[in-house]
């Protein structure tokens, strides 16, 4: 058994919900976000995505673009992330941690190199946003030969049959992009969402976690009684953004994460 | 559709594919089928042909420039006269076709992006022809450079969305169409101007395109008799490029040549040449030659032309560098813009920058040929949008 299939195991038998943290690596700097991941987890993020910053970020809204912009001027790249994975790795033995990004950062970093270097420090598996099923041929194999899993995107466009294909396939966890649209805090959700994710968890062979606008412990609990685990990110980015200094930052994201987690565990 | 997951097609060698985020997927393939099934549908070719025909103005002249040529010496040079359609360019040839795609399949709604504004022009007028609603993506630096288009899109009824986000340019334009159209992938048909973008765009713009070499082809062997040694077309995303290619590319004695924009210059680190200067990479959908840094992060690229000012090309283009079938060289903006003066003085047609650089490589090529020979150039779309750029850059030079 691997981290995320034991995190996921241990959320079931605890009868709640995994918290899943986005963070934008780097934003403002890789040492703040060294800090940051530890605070996160001992708050009780029990998984945690590292954005790699890309200076086109096409699947995402304003506030992670403005992250992305902040963490590429603060001179963060995957070199930096990776050291900085290897301290989070010690201070959080037990936490999944997966890389979060969009390909052409990876291709230029090396997918193979990439992904030996992934087994080594620690991290459990990629999500690359923009390589749907048909290219992953490229990708899949390499991160299998070092242990490591591609999380699988379903989308609410996603047809059914595509659906089972895509499930068939899936390791680690399914992530669920609960709207049509892009990344970015929403007020409001599809109200077929929880029909939608009900469908998706019935023929997962693995657990589904849902993303995209989802910001409160409202939003979280409503969507957390359908899927296995929700999946926080540019709300995490605004509270962090909205504080005065680092430590203020610190105290206001283990706050948020707090009320998520509380959230998740009724 | 089935559940199979096919695997890679739209691929170009090594180019090409579909990265895009799993949302816009079912689009993408729904797109592919629509778009074959018109494809081979006599019906949709036939409007394809009569619009072209009785809207766009088809087909365009094929114009020995005697003046030109005698200034070069050597080979004589054809321009085909693709700024003498509709709207002033090649562009609206693509627009067309997508516009009757879209209606085809009940999509209302067409986004766009746009650099210069040629592309958005192009589709603001097809979503006014087929009653579509119109949204266009264009950087805020950019509207600020093209004024007139921006207001010409909005008087054909289209809404120019400024885009503020990145450098604010083309390639950041393309980023917002594509973030619209996760949002809106049910009821909106995004018009793809160019060569590039998640697969089938690249090969359905090219299809759209190809009546430039097909006429072209037919044109040159009534006049001349004989096809020309090169055909040569300007290269951003490169859709006249492939446009006119397209007619001679089973023609091996034929040579192709690309003309990238090489800016300030390829060693100045600020140009847009992404063949000749950049690195396999993916962006926008699709792996191809891009300007980017170490890292994978895109370079902003630079060109005193708009329409060539974009950090990647079409991969059916890189594939045609790699297997040599085409060759690709660079013009800077010196060079564009003395093509450019050249072209008006001495043939009375005022071209658009994106088209001086491919005259300028004709100017160079022509003279390497005996003058019983003749090269062909796509002079891709009219200078009049233009103006403010060449009188900014000749004053430029004086101080």
């Amino acid at each position: 058994m691997n981290r995320i299939d034991n995190m996921f195991a241990k959320c079931r038998a605890e009868g709640r919900k995994a918290l899943i943290m986005f963070v934008s690596a780097g934003d403002p700097s890789l040492a703040f976000t060294r800090r940051l991941v530890p605070a996160l987890v001992e708050a009780g993020a029990d998984l945690i995505e590292l954005g790699v910053p890309f200076s086109d970020p096409m699947a995402d809204g304003p506030t992670i673009q403005a992250a992305s912009e902040r963490a590429l001027a603060g001179g963060a790249n995957l070199e930096g992330i990776l050291e900085m994975a290897e301290g989070l790795r010690r201070d959080c033995p037990e936490t999944p941690m997966v890389l979060f990004s969009y390909y052409n950062v990876v291709l230029q970093y090396g997918v193979e190199r990439l992904a030996a270097a992934s087994a080594r420090l620690g991290i459990d598996g990629w999500l690359l946003v923009d390589v749907p099923p048909e290219e992953e041929g490229e990708v899949v194999p390499i991160l299998e030969q070092h242990g490591l899993v591609k999380i699988s995107l379903l989308a609410p466009t996603t047809p059914p049959e595509r659906m089972a294909e895509i499930l068939r396939r899936a390791k680690g966890f399914v992530y669920y992009i609960t709207v049509a649209g892009v990344t970015g805090a929403r007020l409001e959700l599809p109200e077929d969402l929880a029909e939608h994710l009900a469908a998706v968890r019935e023929r997962s062979p693995v657990p589904v976690a849902a993303g995209f606008g989802v910001s409160s412990p409202e939003q979280a609990r409503m969507v957390g009684g359908q899927a296995d685990g929700v999946i926080v990110g540019s709300r995490l980015i605004n509270v962090i953004q909205e504080a005065a200094d680092e430590e203020g930052a610190l105290q206001k994201a283990r706050e948020l994460v707090r009320s998520l987690a509380a959230a998740l565990a009724e | 559709m089935t559940g199979q997951i096919e695997q890679p097609i739209g691929h170009y060698g090594p180019y090409g594919g579909r990265y895009v985020a799993e949302t816009l997927m079912p689009a993408l393939l729904e797109l592919e089928q629509a778009y074959l099934e018109a494809w081979c549908d006599p019906a949709f070719r036939k409007e394809f042909c009569d619009t072209l025909r009785d809207y766009v103005g088809r087909p365009t002249p094929l114009y020995l420039a005697k003046g030109l040529t005698e200034h070069c010496g050597g080979a004589k040079i054809y321009l085909k006269r693709e700024d003498l359609n509709h709207t002033g360019a090649h562009k609206i040839n693509n627009t067309v076709g997508q516009a009757l795609l879209a209606r085809r399949m009940g999509k209302p709604r067409l986004i766009a992006e746009t650099g210069a504004g040629m592309h958005g022009v192009a589709t603001a007028t097809v979503a006014a022809r087929f009653g579509l609603k119109c949204d266009v993506f264009m950087g805020a630096e950019d509207i600020e450079r093209q004024q007139p288009n921006v207001q010409r899109m909005q008087l054909l009824g289209a809404r120019v969305v400024p885009v503020t986000c990145g450098s604010a340019t083309l390639k950041d334009a393309m980023n917002e169409a594509l973030r619209d159209w996760v949002a809106t992938v049910r009821d909106t048909f995004y018009v793809i101007g160019t060569v590039a973008g998640p697969h089938p765009y690249p090969d359905m713009v090219k299809k759209f395109q190809a009546v430039i070499g097909q006429e072209s082809r037919r044109q040159i062997l009534d006049r001349e008799g004989s096809l020309p040694r090169q055909v040569i077309a300007c290269v951003g995303g490169g859709s006249n490029a492939l446009g006119i290619f397209e007619g001679f590319i089973q023609d091996r004695e034929v040579a192709l040549l690309g003309v990238e924009a090489a800016g300030l210059g390829l060693d100045s680190g600020r140009h847009a040449a992404s063949i000749s200067g950049g690195s396999i990479g993916v962006l926008h959908g699709n792996k191809t030659y891009l300007l980017q840094n170490q890292g994978g992060q895109i370079q902003v690229s630079h060109s005193i032309s708009a329409g060539l000012d974009y950090p990647g090309v079409g991969p059916e283009h890189a594939h045609l560098h790699d297997s040599g079938r085409a060759e690709y060289c660079a013009v800077d903006d010196r060079q564009a813009v003395d093509a450019f003066q050249a072209l008006c003085r001495l043939e009375g047609i005022i071209p658009a920058l994106e088209s001086a650089h491919a005259v300028a490589a004709a100017m160079r090529r022509a003279p390497e040929y005996p003058s019983s020979d003749h090269i062909m150039v796509n002079l891709s779309g009219r200078g009049d949008k233009d103006m403010a750029s060449v009188v900014d850059y000749l004053e430029s030079l004086k101080t």
